[in-house]
Formats: C-alpha cells, sequence, structure tokens
C-alpha cells in the first residue's frame, strides 16, 4: 500500500520534474504517399537535429544544449488521416500530451484547419513545410508561424527561370495533381508567364487525380500538343511514374520541362530524368544550398546517420528547429533566464532573422510571421553517373515573394510591384 | 404494452452530459461532441439498415451540411450554432428529396455503389471549385448562440450543450418514428417487399421517407462537426469518410437510438488510442480492433446491454 | 485523325489494365458474393513484390529478358502465401454474414496489410525501370509508345479469354458456374462448395496481384496504391455488372475510353468523369450492363 502511494506521489511530481523537458510535438506523414518523399525525411532531420542539439553539437549560434540549456523532447504524430482527425489529434498533443509548442504539417488543408486551433489554445506552432499563401493572406495570427516560404515562390521562380532559360518560348503546358497545390502551382505558374510573357499560349492543363499513377493519356496529350514548356508540380510516386512513363516517350526532350518539386526525386531516381529537366527545391535547399557552415553541419550529419541524400522537406524541418530554437533562448534571456511562455516565444519569433543550412531566412511578411528566401532552379545533367545540376539560376527573395500586406495572386497580376 | 425505457436513458444521457460537461477536460468535450455529429450519422445509417439498405454514400449529406454551415457564415455572415444545424438539415433533405427519387428505387448492393458514385461526384464538384478553396477547403467561424459569442472557455461547451441536446432530441424523434406505422415498414421491407406492396403500403414512399431523414440526421451532423472541427474540405464527402460511418454503425447494432453515439464514441477512442500507441501501424490496429469486434460481437455493441436485460 | 488515333490507342492501354485490375473484382463477386476490398491490397503486394523481386534479380545481373518472368512469379509467390491465409483463416467463418459485414471485414483486413506492406517493405517508393524500356518503342500518330504496354493488353487478353475458356470449357470451369448459380443446390449435389470458394478467393487475388506486378515497371510502388485501384475496380465492375466477364470487359473499355477522351478534349471533367458514368449506368440499368439473374423471393 505504501508502494502505491508513494508511486501516486512520484507519478503526480514527475511532470513537475519533468519540465525541465521542452516537449515539442512535430507531425508529419509517417504512412502514406506523402511519408517517403517529404515525412520521412522531415521525421529524420527532426531526430538528428534534435540529437544534435541536445549533445550541445550545433552551429553557432545554436550551441546551447537543447532549447536554452533544457534537453529536446519529441512527440511524434503521423499526420495522416482527415483532417477531423488531425484536429482531434492536435487537440491531444496539446491538452492531453502537454506539449510546450508543436512544429509540423506537410498538407495545406491540414495547416488551414490547424491554425485556429493553435490560436484558441494559445499554443505556438510553427508550420515547417504547407505551401498555401492563404494561412497569413486570409488571418492574422499571434501563435502560428511558417519558417519556410510558400508555393507561390515556387511558381514565380519557376516562371522567371523559364523566361531566362528559353527566352522565346512561346506556349506552355502543364500537368498538375487535380486538387488544392495542384491547381494553386498552375494557376499562379500561368498568370506568372502571362505577366513576363504577354502573348504566352497555353496549349492544354491537364489535371489527373491525385495518384492517379497512369499517365499515358496525359503525356500523349502533352506531346501532341508541343508545348515549349511543360510544367508540373507533381510529388512522389506521381512524379516518379511521370518521369518514367514521360523519359522514354521523349517528353523532356521535346518541351522543356520544370519539375517544382522535382528535387525530392533527384536522389532515387536520378538516372531516369533526362538531361536538361529544370528541378526545383521550393527554396534554396538540397543541391541548390549554399555552402555554409549550416549546411556541411546537416549535409555531414544527415548523411553520416542515415547514408542517404537529405531532400528539400529535412531542410525545411531543420531550418524550423533552428529559428524556433533561437526565438526561444532570445526570449528566455528576455526572461532572465526562466523558461519563456508562448508568447514570449512567439514575440522573439516574429520578425527575426536567422541563419540555416538552406540560407538567411527572413520572417519578413505576413505581419512577420511568413518567411521569405531566395529561391533557385537549375538543369539536370548526367555526369559520370552522378545527377547534377547546372545552369543555376538564383533570384533573391523579394523577387519571389509578395511585399508585407499583398496577396499572392493580386502581387503577381500587378506585375510583380515592390512595395 | 412494455414500458418504453429508451426516452427516460435519453434523458439520463442528456442531463448526464450537460452537468458533467463542465468538468470534463476539453479534448475529452471535443471528442464526444465529434462522437455526437457523427453519431447521428450513424443514426441515419441505422435507420436504412432496419430496412436492409446500406448507404456506402453517406458523406454526401455530411458534407453537403457542414458545407452549407460554412457557407453560412462565408457568405452572409451568419454563424449561430442552430441556424447552422438548420442549414445542414435544409440543404441535405433538399438533395436527399430529389436523389431519393432514383434511389429509392434500389435495393442491396447498388443502392450502396450508387450512393457512393454520387457522393464521390460531389467530391469531385467540390476539389474542382477553386473558389471554396478546392482540397484545402475554407475555415468555419466560430459558432455563436443566439447571437451571444461566447467567451474562448465557454464557447466548447456551449457546442457540446447544443449538440447534446439536438442530437438527443433527434434521437427521441426517431424512436418515436420507429413506432409509427411508416416506421414499422422498414424491416417488413427488408423481410419481403413483395408482400408490403400486398398489403397496400408504398415500399417505394417509404424508403425516400427514411432516405430523406438519413440524410437531414446526416445534414446536421455535418453541420455539427465542421463548427466543432472549425474547417470544411472536400474530403468529408469521400468514400473512406462512408467507410467510416458504416463502421460505427455496424459497430454499434440496431438495438436502440443511443447505440449510434455509444458506438462513434467508441470509434473515436479506438481511433485515438491506434494513434497514440502505434503512430507507425495504427492503421493495424485499428483494422484488427474492428474485425475483433465484428467478429466478437456480431449484433454490435448495444447488444451487450440487451443480452443482460433479457437475462433480469 | 492523329489525336483520334492517340485517344484510341490510349484508351485501349488503359482499358486493358482496368479490366486485369477488375477481373479478379468480378469473379469473386460473381462465385462468393462477397465485395472483397483486399483487392486493392493484392494488386499493391503484387506491385510492391514485383518490384522488389525484379529489383533484386536485375541487381544480381540475371538476363533482364526474364524479368517478365520474374515479375508473374513474384505475383504467384505473394498470392499464395496471403490469398489462402486470409481465406482459411478468417473469411471461411463469415459466409453466412450479412453481404455488408463480409464488406466490412474485408475492409478492416485492407487496413491490416497496408500496415503489413509498410512494416515489409517500408514507404520508400520502389521502382525498376529496365522491363519497361528493354522492350523500345513503336511509333503511333507522331507519338512514342514504350512497347512494354503491349504486355498489358496482352496480359488482358490473356485473362479474359483464359477465363472465360476455364469457365466454359473445363469441369472446374462448370462446376464454378453452377456453385455461381446456386451455392446451395450445389452443396447439395456434393460439390464441394467451401474449397471452391478457396479457388476462387485465391485465383480471384492473383489476378489483382498480376496486374499490380505488371503496372510496376511503369510507375513507382508507393503506399497507398491499393487504395485509387479499389474504386477504379468498383466502377468498372459494376458498370459492367457484378460477376460477369463480358460486363468487365465492356466497363474497362467504356471507362478507359471516355477517359482517354475526356483527357484530351476535356481536361477538366477528368475528376469524376468515371462516376459519373457509372451513376448513369445505374440510373438506366440498375444492375449495371450484364447482369446475372437473380431469383426473387415471394
Amino acid at each position: 500500500m505504501k508502494k502505491l502511494v508513494v508511486a501516486l506521489v512520484a507519478a503526480m511530481l514527475a511532470p513537475v520534474a519533468m519540465a525541465q523537458n521542452v516537449k515539442i510535438g512535430v507531425v508529419t506523414f509517417l504512412s502514406g504517399p506523402a511519408a517517403a518523399p517529404f515525412g520521412v525525411p522531415a521525421k529524420n532531420a527532426a531526430e538528428f537535429v534534435v540529437e544534435t542539439l541536445n549533445a550541445g553539437k550545433g552551429p553557432a549560434p545554436y550551441t546551447k544544449r537543447g532549447f536554452g540549456g533544457a534537453a529536446i523532447e519529441v512527440v511524434m504524430l503521423d499526420e495522416a488521416g482527415s483532417t477531423t482527425t488531425q484536429v482531434t489529434e492536435f487537440r491531444n498533443l496539446v491538452q492531453r500530451a502537454n506539449v510546450d509548442l508543436v512544429i509540423g504539417y506537410v498538407s495545406s488543408g491540414n495547416c488551414l484547419a490547424i491554425a485556429p486551433v493553435a490560436e484558441e489554445l494559445k499554443k505556438l506552432v510553427n508550420f515547417f513545410d504547407c505551401g498555401t499563401p492563404r494561412i497569413f493572406e486570409d488571418g492574422s495570427y499571434e501563435y502560428v508561424f511558417r519558417t519556410s516560404p510558400t508555393a507561390t515562390m515556387d511558381s514565380v521562380g519557376a516562371a522567371l527561370y523559364v523566361k531566362d532559360a528559353k527566352p522565346g518560348a512561346k506556349s506552355i503546358a502543364g500537368i498538375n495533381q487535380n486538387y488544392a497545390w495542384g491547381q494553386d502551382s498552375w494557376g499562379d505558374f500561368e498568370l506568372a508567364m502571362k505577366q513576363l510573357v504577354p502573348n504566352i499560349e497555353v496549349k492544354t492543363s491537364q489535371m489527373p487525380k491525385l495518384f492517379a499513377g497512369q499517365y499515358n493519356a496525359e503525356i500523349s496529350a502533352l506531346m501532341s500538343a508541343k508545348p515549349d514548356v511543360i510544367h508540373s508540380s507533381f510529388w512522389n510516386g506521381d512524379l516518379e511514374a511521370l518521369i518514367l512513363q514521360g523519359g522514354p516517350r521523349g517528353l523532356m526532350k521535346q518541351s522543356l520541362t520544370i519539375l517544382t518539386t522535382g528535387e525530392t526525386a533527384m536522389h532515387k531516381l536520378g538516372t531516369q530524368i533526362p538531361d536538361g529537366t529544370v528541378l526545383g527545391a521550393r527554396g534554396p535547399f538540397g543541391p541548390y544550398a549554399p555552402n555554409n557552415a549550416y549546411n556541411k553541419w546537416f549535409l555531414g550529419g544527415y548523411v553520416g546517420k542515415y547514408k542517404e541524400q537529405p531532400n528539400y522537406a529535412s531542410y525545411q524541418m531543420a531550418q524550423a528547429f533552428l529559428g524556433v530554437k533561437l526565438a526561444w533562448e532570445k526570449a528566455q534571456d528576455a526572461n532572465g533566464g526562466k523558461r519563456p511562455t508562448n508568447e514570449q516565444v512567439a514575440a522573439a519569433l516574429k520578425g527575426s532573422t536567422f541563419e540555416g543550412p538552406g540560407g538567411t531566412v527572413r520572417m519578413a511578411i505576413g505581419k512577420g510571421h511568413q518567411a521569405v528566401m531566395e529561391t533557385a532552379y537549375g538543369q539536370t545533367k548526367l555526369e559520370g553517373g552522378k545527377l547534377t545540376v547546372v545552369n543555376v539560376k538564383r533570384y533573391p527573395a523579394e523577387q519571389v515573394n509578395p511585399p508585407e500586406g499583398v496577396k499572392s495572386a493580386d502581387w503577381i497580376k500587378s506585375g510583380f510591384k515592390a512595395k | 404494452m412494455r414500458f418504453d425505457r429508451t426516452p427516460l436513458l435519453i434523458g439520463a444521457i442528456l442531463v448526464a452530459l450537460l452537468a458533467g460537461g463542465p468538468f470534463l477536460p476539453q479534448w475529452a468535450m471535443f471528442m464526444v461532441t465529434i462522437a455526437i455529429a457523427r453519431g447521428l450519422v450513424a443514426l441515419g445509417l441505422m435507420l436504412l439498415l432496419r430496412a436492409g439498405l446500406v448507404s456506402f454514400g453517406q458523406a454526401l449529406y455530411y458534407c453537403l451540411g457542414a458545407y452549407a454551415a460554412g457557407a453560412l457564415g462565408r457568405f452572409f455572415g451568419i454563424s449561430d450554432i442552430f441556424a447552422q444545424m438548420l442549414a445542414g438539415a435544409a440543404a441535405a433533405g433538399l438533395v436527399a428529396f430529389i436523389l431519393g427519387f432514383l434511389l429509392a428505387k434500389y435495393r442491396g448492393i447498388f443502392f450502396g455503389l450508387l450512393s457512393l458514385a454520387l457522393s464521390m461526384i460531389l467530391y469531385g464538384l467540390l476539389v474542382k471549385n477553386e473558389a471554396l478553396g478546392s482540397t484545402d477547403g475554407f475555415n468555419i467561424l466560430p459558432s455563436t448562440l443566439f447571437g451571444i459569442r461566447p467567451g474562448p472557455d465557454w464557447v466548447r461547451y456551449a457546442v457540446f450543450a447544443s449538440a447534446a441536446v439536438v442530437a438527443l432530441l433527434l434521437a427521441l424523434a426517431v424512436h418515436r418514428y420507429l413506432r409509427t406505422p411508416l416506421g414499422r415498414l422498414a424491416p417488413a421491407i427488408k423481410d419481403n417487399e413483395i408482400r408490403v406492396e400486398y398489403m397496400g403500403a408504398s415500399a417505394r414512399h417509404a424508403v425516400h421517407v427514411m432516405y430523406v431523414i438519413a440524410a437531414v440526421l446526416a445534414g446536421v451532423g455535418g453541420a455539427l462537426a465542421a463548427t466543432t472541427v472549425g474547417h470544411i474540405d472536400p474530403d468529408m464527402a469521400f468514400w473512406t469518410t462512408s467507410g467510416e460511418f458504416i463502421f460505427i454503425t455496424i459497430l454499434a447494432g440496431t438495438g436502440s437510438v443511443v447505440a449510434p453515439f455509444a458506438g462513434a464514441l467508441l470509434y473515436g477512442v479506438i481511433h485515438t488510442t491506434a494513434y497514440d500507441l502505434s503512430p507507425n501501424t495504427w492503421q493495424l490496429s485499428l483494422g484488427a480492433a474492428l474485425l475483433l469486434i465484428i467478429v466478437f460481437l456480431p449484433e454490435g455493441l448495444w447488444s451487450l446491454f440487451r443480452r443482460r436485460v433479457s437475462h433480469s | 485523325m492523329n489525336q483520334l488515333l492517340s485517344v484510341g490507342v490510349d484508351g485501349v492501354i488503359y482499358s486493358a489494365w482496368l479490366f486485369t485490375a477488375a477481373l479478379g473484382l468480378t469473379l469473386i463477386y460473381g462465385v462468393m458474393k462477397i465485395v472483397n476490398v483486399t483487392h486493392g491490397s493484392f494488386y499493391a503486394l503484387g506491385a510492391y513484390a514485383g518490384a522488389s523481386l525484379t529489383g533484386a534479380w536485375l541487381a544480381r545481373g540475371y538476363p533482364p529478358m526474364l524479368s517478365y518472368v520474374v515479375l508473374l512469379a513474384a505475383a504467384l509467390l505473394v498470392t499464395l502465401l496471403v490469398a489462402p491465409l486470409i481465406e482459411r483463416a478468417i473469411l471461411r467463418f463469415m459466409y453466412a454474414k450479412d453481404e455488408v459485414v463480409i464488406l466490412l471485414i474485408t475492409y478492416a483486413l485492407f487496413l491490416i496489410l497496408e500496415d503489413v506492406i509498410k512494416l515489409v517493405w517500408g514507404v520508400n517508393p520502389y521502382f525498376i525501370a529496365e522491363p519497361y524500356a528493354l522492350l523500345g518503342s513503336f511509333s503511333v500518330a507522331g507519338l512514342a509508345y514504350p512497347t512494354y504496354n503491349l504486355i498489358l493488353v496482352a496480359l488482358a487478353l490473356v485473362a479474359g479469354l483464359g477465363l472465360t475458356w476455364i469457365l466454359r470449357s473445363t469441369r472446374v470451369g462448370k462446376l464454378l458456374l453452377a456453385v455461381i448459380h446456386d451455392p446451395e443446390i450445389s452443396r447439395a449435389m456434393g460439390i464441394n462448395v467451401n474449397r471452391y470458394y478457396l479457388i476462387t478467393f485465391t485465383f480471384g487475388s492473383l489476378l489483382a496481384a498480376l496486374a499490380g506486378s505488371f503496372t510496376a515497371p511503369t510507375v513507382s510502388v508507393v503506399p497507398g496504391l491499393g487504395v485509387e485501384i479499389i474504386v477504379l475496380s468498383f466502377a468498372v465492375v459494376v458498370i459492367g455488372g457484378l460477376g460477369s466477364l463480358p460486363g468487365a470487359a465492356l466497363g474497362a473499355v467504356i471507362v478507359g475510353v471516355v477517359r482517354s477522351l475526356s483527357v484530351h478534349y476535356m481536361p477538366q471533367v477528368e475528376l469524376f468523369v468515371i462516376y459519373f458514368v457509372m451513376a448513369m449506368v445505374l440510373a438506366f440499368r440498375p444492375r449495371g450492363l450484364f447482369s446475372l439473374a437473380e431469383p426473387r423471393k415471394i
């Protein structure tokens, strides 16, 4: 009986003792089609970064152990399932597991649903990957942040690259998945191209179902139309199927094909991608990452631990952690060394600038909650059996991200007017 | 005549929920509210099941209800919770009335598959509709109660309480309906439709009415779910959502109008537990749990209570 | 004219693929009267087994031309391991239950198998490009098509014609037809109906696995591969009439051609055109285009 009492008391006191740890909820795809290209690379990055930070081995200024001296404890959650499930599980994370903050979410639908819930529960959440600009364009939040740029950047960057790489292009076509991501990506790209090349002709816009897998008919339609440029925001299985089915038929040779999330296919499918295909990494990640100390640390450590290359989802997760860490520590210092509240961390993260393996991240728009970065695109070239990128062009953040307070679609339509 | 315990049971549950609500942790209140919303849809399915019909596309009305409630807020700025539920009911009921003319003629697996096709058509239409956000959907305004916007601590309870009251009233109504002549026709249709026609009743008419009732219930459930989760997207019309409802219905059994709510709650608990305990293999846990329940409790959850009652 | 030709070729290829994928489903329904959701799982199992075994084969430097045999063997292997197990251990006890309950049981099994696949093969995509590229390509209407697609067409023809021949001309087939028409009387006549259920379930699942295995070289095998196929197969089978082989063929052709047309001329409706066709067919022919006669109780 005494043992039971002791155990109960210990259990009640335990949360207080464990409060030394910083509990972070990490939400990303552990199952389903999004696991391989985004979820697992992101999870791996999270685990690597946390391990390194907890050992105090991060590069300056990330040298402090964990977050401000307290070890990081990760609670991992699968992002698969309906929005209802995700909202339920987010509430459980916050109210049952009592996490200090949440980093995660790849799916734009989930991000949109979670944002108001985070506000309601007053819990800091950092979206690390989802692309829709709507989050901070349609609403403003105190507790919600995104340390990666929006998908607008990808489409505008793609259009700029097309103009640079194929200035004589007269027609475009697209093959995108028929859901919000694909529709928005194509929509923005089409708008941007029309601004840059006013008489551009749109030959066809193929919108197959998500995860259709069989694209013979779409490829035939694209090849009959003979556009100068083909745009695709396909990812994972669909992207690989497109490459595997389109490559042998000469799709990429006939038209300049730009794959805005192509970087994820680079490592697995490398030798199958025809030369000259334009690959995007949703920002300065992967092959486009700068040669700075952070990238050396991240790339070297990640490859050393997992024996495979990190992709852009890994980079985004890494910088999500780094940005929050810096803000946490800044808030902690301002708080006299005591654990900061979510409000204090939010205040420190807002409008901040930090460095990561992808370069400089500036929380410049969305009232200081949304990050902007430069972007880069390049073309593939098989050299000695290894896939590399050549003809890389970089575009500064201001050229590919809308200014503060302006909606992406309006900004593009205005001819990319800076404020 | 045997004493009808169900209204008493409904009343007792309602009182328990309303009184106990404020003491529940918020995440539990959230789960119960979602269970109530899903339970409503399952209640409608139970109704159809009594007539031997399984709708694989009930998510159609669930989704319509949600979008109707969302549209109220988005286009008209109305966020009163009862208005939302009413809008859900009306939208679902109207569509069901029209589609019922076609569907009431089908039986068995074809009823199921045609309803599936219709729900997937709605899904396709919503995905194509960029004004409504396509697959990203849109957020719904937090509900107000009779014009008052409850404070952040009370809004959950307000939704929870309204849900409980409306749902249990609807359950009571369905219970009463099942005792009417039209309601009693359901098992007769399941057994032998031709004899029903010989008796002078119209099986088609009865099925049409049941279909609309089930749709209205699903519409209210959808509106409730929308305001509880705060977000609406086309996934609510996808066949896997319909699948969840069917599972809940079979889980619960057809024993009582309260059973679907219990089934929905159990489903929610199993789902969340699977996520918690086995984040890497939650599908396996969920599938295994459901399989076990189907195998060992073939009459559904409610058979546990019924057995006890009959033994006394 | 050229465009119509390519619509035709695309339609044929897609229809062949759909037919092979849906055939097993209609067979199982026809004989056992169950709507088998694990159909999608077997497709995925076939794809994963095909991709990984062929990948291993090619990595060891064995003759690439034999990789097609490996694909066949992979599908066979994985089906023989899993299908009889499911049927004997679980389904066998459930036949007396309601149609819908059996459907839900197969759905629960599908969920379980999804994670089993994940545990065995992980979440990373598998792909094997050689079998697809090996046979070169042919040209129609100025567009290049890999010759591999003809294998898919051949597979569909062999499966369809083979099954029809088995049902019409062999003893096993004729007994199976008896079971399709009336299991009770068949039992009374001394046919071991349970054994036929086992054979049918295994064979139907094998067809799904074959479809998956031979599709593997053209795609990247990822988790969730099975989900898509379930809905597509259902649509085809319902359009054609549950349990009807010629129905499945016709259904596949209709869906394939309609889809091909919409992709070339009206890409916006491609998303739900298949459900629309399904709803239309059901509205006018409630039991599908060809359906088995079913007695009514009075």
